[in-house]
């Protein structure tokens, strides 16, 4: 399994043709208290990033957007009664959803944990 | 503030650093031929205030105000009484002069007033929530539908032939920006199973060759729902149907139960939109809500806002919890503040164009406040039981006026069931009918060629809204007035 970062603060975690998306810990720290997640149907195509979810936070409300192109296999329901999970656990059990990829080739511009770290201490 | 108008120095000023040279060098991409040179032509020189004040009084006296005559105009704007304590209340600057409550350490009595106003909407409507009102009936009608498009992921809506036509107008003029489909109807105005004598049960029939253009197809009615559309909507719904829009009671003032409609629509995916013009009713009638209504919607001046020449009025919203996130407008929760004591403040914003932007779920960001508070005002001072006299009141009074209207000749009776509007078929065409009573001072009702211009199978119906105001004389004024238009 590998993980994969994008600028807008996404993380992919890709296993062969499947893969978990969520947001990560500094994105998670900067919308604060997070009140509402809204996420994609199973079975929905999400296209390389287009909007895939929207997390609403007591500040503000974001889009996230896919990372890579797929097909949505499952979305954690366990967000709609625990939204907060993605503050506690962000790259874990907070993660949003699942998917198959289209388009593995997507993923050569994606960032690793080095160089999002760096690109998290840039901002 | 002061203001402290330009000197001639500073537009000299002004036009030299922006290279004009005088102000109408600004209005040079104007025609010639559209800009003004001088005065207006044909309109009078500026007279004294006292001479305005006669002037405009002289024409206000050639109006027919609707407190001056016996009076049953309806069809979405009622005239009821407003207790003097409403205008009153309203009055006080702390609410008449309030702006948007964004900061609840300075707004508690505001916010409180939105939260109370919604627990009401709520209640009578028989929702789990209300947002803090939106403009008017119709454009909340058209929200509804929008906010069906968003749960549902689907366009195609199907319209109750009974929707207000207005109504109906304001939906399709949106859905030309947003690509919905509305699939909408005319009503029919065919006589119950068993029609007076005197009546023509054929001649409604098969004459829609000069249809409003608003709408496409025709609706027959059907007998088994009370000559509503009800067959045609539940056999419209299918897995494509975004949402069913169905008014209550409907604009001919006719009543049906939204229970099996409600069972269909969600059997399919979709929502129930029920649109209440006449919240008077609900004091009588079951609430949508708890007829499985997803969304109910409705105009709320009959409650504490006078006619006031069509606005401004309040948009009632209300709908089921889970859908709550979708719901377009302002919605107040209530809180307890750091020291744990009680508060109000605006809620679930995130939603709102103020933060979310172009996403936001409507451009409606904000509400018809001091409407809604004399809506909110008026329903205090009623009181559950109140509300139920007054639509006691209304109801018996209208029926007391069908009673006596079908008793002139000709004159059908066409809604089997209503609250405190039905609707007649006259014997001929009904708006000179009306045009020739409001000659004689009595204001008759409102024609269906009004509402629906050019359909001649709707050209004889005349809708007669009845409530609490109308007296005895009036009544009587009515069927001397009618008898005599259509001698």
């Amino acid at each position: 399994m590998t993980r994969y970062y994008t600028q807008e603060h996404e993380w992919i975690d890709v296993d062969g043709a499947h893969a978990t998306v969520g947001i990560t810990d500094y994105a998670q720290h900067q919308l604060g208290d997070i009140v509402f997640v809204e996420l994609p149907a199973k079975g929905a195509t999400l296209g390389k990033g287009k909007e895939a979810a929207v997390v609403e936070s007591v500040k503000a409300a974001s889009d996230v957007y896919a990372p890579v192109s797929g097909t949505v296999t499952e979305a954690n329901s366990a967000l709609e009664g625990s939204p907060d999970l993605v503050n506690h656990e962000p790259e874990a059990g907070g993660w949003f959803f699942k998917l198959t990829l289209s388009n593995p080739g997507e993923l050569e511009g994606l960032m690793d944990a080095n160089a999002y770290g760096a690109w998290v201490k840039s901002l | 503030m002061r203001y402290l108008p330009l000197t001639p120095a500073d537009r000299t000023s002004m036009l030299a650093t922006i290279g004009a040279s005088s102000i109408d060098d600004l209005f040079i991409d104007v025609p010639a031929e559209a800009r003004l040179s001088g005065p207006i032509a044909g309109l009078p020189m500026h007279q004294s205030e006292m001479a305005v004040e006669r002037h405009f009084s002289t024409l206000a006296r050639k109006n027919r105000a609707a407190a001056h005559h016996p009076f049953f105009l309806g069809a979405g704007a009622y005239k009821h009484h407003i207790p003097a304590s409403v205008d009153h209340l309203i009055q006080r600057g702390e609410f008449l002069t309030a702006y948007t409550p964004y900061q609840p350490e300075i707004a508690q009595g505001t916010l409180q007033v939105l939260f109370e106003f919604q627990t009401q909407v709520a209640r009578l409507f028989g929702c789990d929530v209300a947002n803090a009102s939106m403009y008017d009936g119709s454009t909340a009608c058209w929200e509804a539908i929008g906010m069906a498009r968003r749960i549902t992921k689907r366009t195609r809506a199907l319209l109750s032939s009974g929707l207000h036509p207005q109504y109906v107008s304001v939906a399709q003029t949106m859905a030309r920006f947003t690509g919905d489909a509305l699939d909408v109807a005319l009503p029919a105005l065919n006589p119950p199973r068993h029609p007076r004598e005197g009546g023509d049960p054929s001649s409604s029939a098969g004459q829609t060759s000069a249809m409003d253009s608003r709408f496409r197809g025709n609706d027959e009615g059907d007998d088994d729902y009370g000559g509503t559309d009800m067959s045609r909507l539940l056999a419209g719904i299918d897995d494509t149907t975004s949402c069913v829009v169905v008014q209550y009671p409907d604009i001919l003032g006719r009543i049906t139960e939204l229970t099996a409609l409600a069972d269909k629509a969600h059997a399919h995916g979709a929502l129930l939109i029920a649109v209440v013009t006449e919240p008077v009713a609900l004091g009588l009638i079951k609430a949508p809500g708890e007829m499985g209504a997803d969304i109910v919607v409705g105009e709320g001046q009959s409650l504490g806002v006078g006619l006031q020449f069509g606005g401004p009025y309040v948009g009632l919203f209300a709908c089921k919890e889970k859908f709550v996130r979708q719901m377009p407008g302002r919605l107040c929760g209530e809180t307890v503040d750091a020291n744990g004591k009680r508060g109000f403040v605006l809620t679930l914003s995130t939603r709102e164009q103020h933060i979310r932007r172009e996403k936001a779920t409507s451009n409606i960001c904000t509400n018809a406040g001091l409407c809604a508070l004399a809506f909110s005002i008026h329903m205090t001072l009623l009181g559950e039981r109140g509300l139920r006299e007054m639509a006691e009141i209304n109801h018996a009074r209208a029926c007391e006026a069908a009673d006596r209207l079908t008793q002139i000749k000709g004159v059908e009776l066409i809604t089997p069931t209503f609250f405190n509007e039905f609707t007649l078929r006259l014997p001929k065409e009904a708006r000179p009918v009306v045009r020739a009573m409001a000659g004689k001072g009595v204001l008759g009702g409102i024609s269906l060629g009004r509402l629906y211009p050019g359909v001649k199978a709707l050209e004889n119906g005349l809708v007669v809204a009845v409530t609490e105001v109308v007296s005895d004389d009036d009544i009587a004024a009515l069927v001397v007035a009618l008898e005599e238009a259509l001698a």
